[in-house]
């Protein structure tokens, strides 16, 4: 792992998410996407393995982005690995685009998966582990999860099945940043302790500071339980890296004009 | 033989011939008749527990990963606990799993509404990409899941019918899916059934015949999509179309040939006969069939009202 250039890639990653949020001249998800910037460079600079030339090479690892309006980041950081170009970035949000709000499966574009409908990503996640496993496959699978997603019931069946059958080949991140569409997570629905919640349901957790490469990167590559799924709750914080967009939910989705983007801009140095 | 136990047949045949076939059920195998396959080859089965909606997603990572994947519920506990999981990992990413419904229809009889599978076509066939199929008879039971092993996409797959199925089919035929089959040739109206009403269409194109009345009768095994040949040639020559299914009318087959019909002017009347918009009554299935206007005697003798009032 180079850590200088796995640092300077997310200072890029940001600095693309402010280009393509302000040229499509519409509103994107900043908040929950700038939260996304570390664990992504993390996974796409370093810990999953892929081919930018061949996107469905069988032993890939495979990502799905559960957590579907966290596109900002997903774009930029395929974008940096190779795979999507600069012109097909820039097409973000364009009439009939295959670059929306939320991933459209498209395997050029290194996209295993539709999501935007929350709470679907980690029932497909487990589908591919058990796939991997039966055809011996030495991949993993990593599905990035919200906070304000784990509302959704259907996380809780997939988390029961993937420690039922035993899925150490699977890799779940929770993006854990507090903050839903509404508001306040404690206020919009309490998810309680999430960490016991976790291993309650047999799973390997691990609690990391979401903004910190270097823990996300150990964090990603350790298993101490051989036996077990893992999550890396990562602590994020919501539009992080850009001080009037940090913990201030008006970014959810917001548009990004020429005036807010000049001042992001200047901050990232 | 029932349905159930026919698919659980067909399963195991299938199995014999395709080693990347996965069959998942949401803890009703045995209910599924999917004991024998369970044990002949458990290590293409997978149970997922009481939880449809992450059957469907691991069903479409399994599809994913190039696995010919049959995941089985209870009709309503696959179309519509799980409708969104078929709309966004079967749908929108157009992933090869065939979602088989047992027991649809009104078959689960005492069970009551929370088993029946009364809008389930409706709201299968309203979504993009999926095909939508309900065989007639235990043969063709068999001959659907063949099929849909060697189709590329997603599927609904409707199971009708009781215990003991009577047989549409004394002999073996070609079944394509798309492709409706005549299954007699009559001058005056065209009947299209689907599922467990195929069998009773045509014997009551048999009581129709006894008051002069003569009955093309056509099995729509295939709901989506249409055969819409099947249907202009109906149109032609037919002074009176009628639909019959087990099934709600308000979505299912009648519907999907209304809306084809709508196309046309002075096109021929249609007379739907299907299940009524409201939840159904309680009883053993025949009683039902028969509580409903779904028996032989009855879907003939509404036909001839029918053509009386015209």
């Amino acid at each position: 792992m180079d850590i200088v250039h796995l640092e300077k890639m997310a200072i890029e990653m940001r600095k693309k998410i402010l280009q393509i949020s302000l040229a499509c001249k519409n509103s994107a998800h900043l908040g929950g996407g700038l939260s996304l910037v570390e664990i992504l460079t993390t996974l796409y600079g370093s810990v999953m393995k892929f081919d930018p030339k061949n996107t469905e090479w069988d032993e890939r690892d495979r990502f799905i982005l559960s957590k579907g309006h966290g596109v900002l980041p997903y774009f930029t950081a395929l974008n940096l690995a190779g795979i999507i170009s600069d012109e097909k970035l820039f097409s973000f949000k364009e009439n009939e685009s295959d670059l929306i709000a939320h991933p459209v499966m498209n395997m050029a574009l290194g996209m295993e998966s539709s999501n935007g409908s929350l709470g679907h990503g980690l029932s497909m996640g487990v589908g591919i582990a058990i796939a991997s496993k039966k055809k011996m496959r030495s991949n993993r699978v990593f599905v990035v999860l919200g906070d304000g997603e784990c509302n959704e019931g259907s996380v809780w069946e997939a988390a029961m099945s993937a420690a039922h059958f035993k899925l150490n080949n699977l890799v779940a991140i929770l993006d854990y940043n507090g903050l839903q569409s509404d508001g306040d997570s404690q206020v919009v629905l309490n998810p309680g302790d999430f960490e016991s919640k976790w291993l309650s349901f047999g799973w390997e957790v691990d609690v990391v500071d979401g903004h910190d490469i270097a823990k996300l990167h150990a964090s990603l590559n350790h298993k101490s339980d051989p036996a077990k799924p893992k999550i890396v709750i990562a602590k994020t914080t919501k539009g992080k890296g850009i001080s009037f967009m940090e913990n201030n939910n008006e970014w959810h989705h917001n548009r990004l004009t020429q005036g807010f983007y000049d001042k992001a801009m200047s901050e990232l140095v | 033989m029932g349905s159930r136990a026919t698919f659980g047949i067909a399963i195991l045949l299938l199995a014999e011939q395709e080693e990347n076939l996965m069959v998942l059920s949401a803890d009703l195998g045995k209910s599924s008749g999917l004991d024998r396959f369970c044990n002949a080859y458990p290590s293409n089965f997978l149970n997922v527990g009481i939880a449809e909606q992450n059957m469907i997603g691991i069903a479409a990572g399994l599809a994913k990963e190039n696995y010919k994947v049959f995941a089985t519920s209870f009709a309503p506990f696959v179309s519509m606990r799980a409708a969104e999981q078929i709309r966004m990992n079967l749908g929108y990413m157009n992933l090869n799993v065939k979602a088989v419904a047992i027991g649809s229809g009104v078959s689960m009889a005492f069970l009551g509404n929370s088993h029946f599978g009364l809008e389930d076509a409706a709201i299968m066939r309203s979504i993009p990409n999926l095909t939508v199929v309900c065989p007639s008879d235990c043969a063709e039971i068999v001959k659907t899941v063949f099929a849909a092993a060697e189709f590329n996409g997603p599927m609904y797959i409707r199971l009708t019918g009781g215990v003991n199925n009577p047989v549409v089919y004394k002999e073996d035929y070609d079944f394509e899916i798309g492709k409706s089959i005549c299954l007699r040739t009559g001058t005056d109206i065209t009947i299209f059934a689907t599922g467990s009403m195929v069998y009773e269409s045509l014997e009551a194109a048999k009581i129709l015949d006894e008051n002069g009345i003569s009955a093309t009768v056509i099995n729509m095994h295939t709901i989506k999509p249409i055969d819409s040949d099947a249907i202009d040639l109906a149109l032609a020559k037919s002074k009176l179309i009628v639909t019959v299914e087990e099934h709600s009318i308000i979505g299912g087959l009648g519907s999907a040939i209304s809306e084809y019909i709508s196309k046309f002017s002075n096109t021929p009347a249609q007379l739907t006969i299907g299940l009524p918009d409201e939840f159904i009554k309680t009883g053993e299935y025949r009683y039902l069939l028969e509580k409903y206007g779904l028996v032989a005697e009855q879907i003939a003798e509404n036909i001839i009202n029918k053509l009386k009032q015209k």
